[in-house]
């Protein structure tokens, strides 16, 4: 196994206002084209890790979410 | 047989003197062969006369072939290799019995790891001359070409490098049904006229309607005799279909007994192929295609619109050794792109990749970026190292270019042919440039 981070490239940052609201992480896991968030347990937003290096750069979960609390931050900048 | 013409402006050696094969689009794409047996049918129902052959699987029915035929009989493998006769895979018999005999023992013959799928029991023909009428698909100029040559029953390859006086040939449209006054000049350059070009004039047309009516990509006869009475007949047939058209040709399939699940390519996938297709399926998003093995040292994650194509035979031109051809595009996900340059990366004897792609659109510049450093990453390789050059302009070009920035692997854009990169890329696998420097 490699022990190279899943993330090379994207990392998302959701502030836990965001996350911790089952509404918005509902918006965030719809939004999403290549299934970057999932729900968790009590619809608790979790962020698949594995998922993250195929962000499409869209900003869909950035405009599904209150302004400012999601940050896509490219990691080769 | 695989027809390679002879194409005047393609350099017959690379820089160094060593020989250079002609750009693999005249033998691409894959196809689907036909069994003797098979291609002798396609032929008759085109009209073009053959001979009172049978196909049989047993000993007992080729005696009863051989016998319903009556005279010497020739016994040949079928098998989708070349060799029959070097290998023992074709004799003749005298008699019923001697067939029943030579089946028998053909019939347990391998020829190049094949085993025969039965023999074919033919009439052993009184031949006054042997001809060759072939058509084939020339990618240079995206036509078919009609072959005829009055020195048959040899290689045409041979032929033309040794005769090309004895080969003729012309282009025609496959949109149109192909004409057979061009089959009579084509067959009248080598000096063949009168009764015989008559009677050849027909069968090469013939040949040439089956060509583009089957999706063929090969259709040859050879030999094409004249019998000793006048009479022309064909006495073996090759046939290689366009593997993309087989759902288009059920009805033929269907009938000659072509099962959907024969691929019937030249050979038997690697395991490196079927790891590509593996890689293909690992989700829905982009292609990773058509994974093909070679045994050289340059690794090749190439694609975009027949991009594959040129770039492959590109880095041939140049004296590059491809390790492999893929077809990359359709926008595939950064996982599929990692698991392509991975495989390719592991593949014992690998140096370095080459990344390149015509213009993209519908595949992100970017994505393949990411995809082809991690690949190198997870698997402990500097991607400036392993990844010679990536070429790949167009959508997302500038977010890619950071990716690339940030790892120190050279890239080029629009501004560079797709030529010029692989011939960077050859250089840099041959030493010859300092990895990492600029183009």
């Amino acid at each position: 196994m490699s022990a190279v981070a899943e993330n090379l490239f994207i990392n998302v940052e959701v502030d836990d206002s965001a996350a911790g609201d089952p509404a918005i992480v509902t918006k965030l896991v719809d939004a999403c084209p290549v299934d970057i968030f999932a729900a968790g347990e009590g619809g608790a937003l979790e962020i698949v890790t594995g998922n993250l290096d195929e962000c499409v750069l869209c900003n869909l979960c950035i405009a599904a979410a209150p302004e400012g609390t999601v940050r896509v931050i490219k990691l080769y900048e | 047989m695989r027809i390679i013409l002879p194409i005047p402006d393609f350099p017959s050696e690379s820089g160094d003197g060593t020989a250079v094969a002609p750009p693999s689009s005249l033998t691409f794409p894959p196809a689907m062969r036909f069994f003797e047996y098979e291609a002798r049918e396609i032929v008759k129902r085109e009209g073009i006369p053959v001979t009172d052959y049978g196909f049989v699987t047993t000993a007992d029915e080729a005696r009863e072939v051989a016998a319903r035929i009556g005279g010497s009989t020739v016994i040949k493998s079928q098998v989708l290799t070349g060799g029959r006769m070097k290998a023992g895979g074709v004799q003749f018999a005298d008699t019923p019995d001697e067939a029943a005999q030579h089946a028998e023992n053909i019939l347990k013959l391998e020829i190049n790891g094949h085993m025969p799928r039965g023999v074919l029991v033919d009439p052993k023909a009184a031949v006054k001359q042997e001809y060759y009428a072939g058509v084939v698909w020339d990618g240079i100029r995206k036509k078919p070409v009609m072959l005829f040559s009055d020195m048959g029953g040899i290689d045409i390859e041979e032929v033309a490098e040794k005769h090309p006086d004895h080969v003729g040939r012309g282009h025609f449209s496959n949109l149109t049904e192909p004409p057979e006054f061009l089959a009579k000049e084509v067959i009248a350059q080598t000096g063949v006229t009168g009764s015989q070009l008559q009677r050849a004039t027909p069968i090469l047309a013939r040949l040439a309607r089956l060509f583009v009516k089957y999706d063929m990509t090969l259709a040859e006869i050879n030999p094409l005799v004249e019998l000793e009475d006048g009479k022309f007949v064909a006495l073996d047939a090759h046939m290689d279909m366009e593997n993309e058209a087989r759902p288009r040709q059920k009805a033929i399939l269907k009938d000659l007994g072509v099962a959907d699940e024969e691929t019937r390519e030249a050979r038997e996938a690697t395991e490196f192929e079927i790891a590509g297709e593996a890689v293909d399926g690992m989700d829905h998003r982009g292609v990773a295609g058509n994974v093909t093995e070679f045994d050289g040292n340059l690794g090749l994650v190439i694609g975009a619109g027949g991009g594959s194509l040129t770039l492959f035979d590109a880095v041939r031109k140049y004296g590059g050794k491809p390790a492999n051809y893929c077809e990359i595009g359709g926008n595939p996900s950064v996982a599929k792109a990692c698991g392509l340059a991975k495989l390719v990366l592991s593949k014992p004897g690998v140096d370095k990749i080459a990344v390149m792609m015509s213009i993209v659109s519908n595949t992100r510049v970017d994505i393949v970026a990411r995809g082809v450093i991690k690949a190198c990453l997870e698997l402990n390789m500097d991607p400036a190292e392993k990844i010679a050059i990536f070429r790949i302009p167009g959508a997302w070009e500038d977010e890619g270019y950071k990716i690339l920035d940030k790892y120190g692997v050279e890239y080029c854009d629009r501004s560079v042919s797709m030529h010029q990169a692989a011939k960077r890329a050859v250089e840099k696998i041959q030493g010859d440039v300092p990895t990492g420097a600029a183009a």
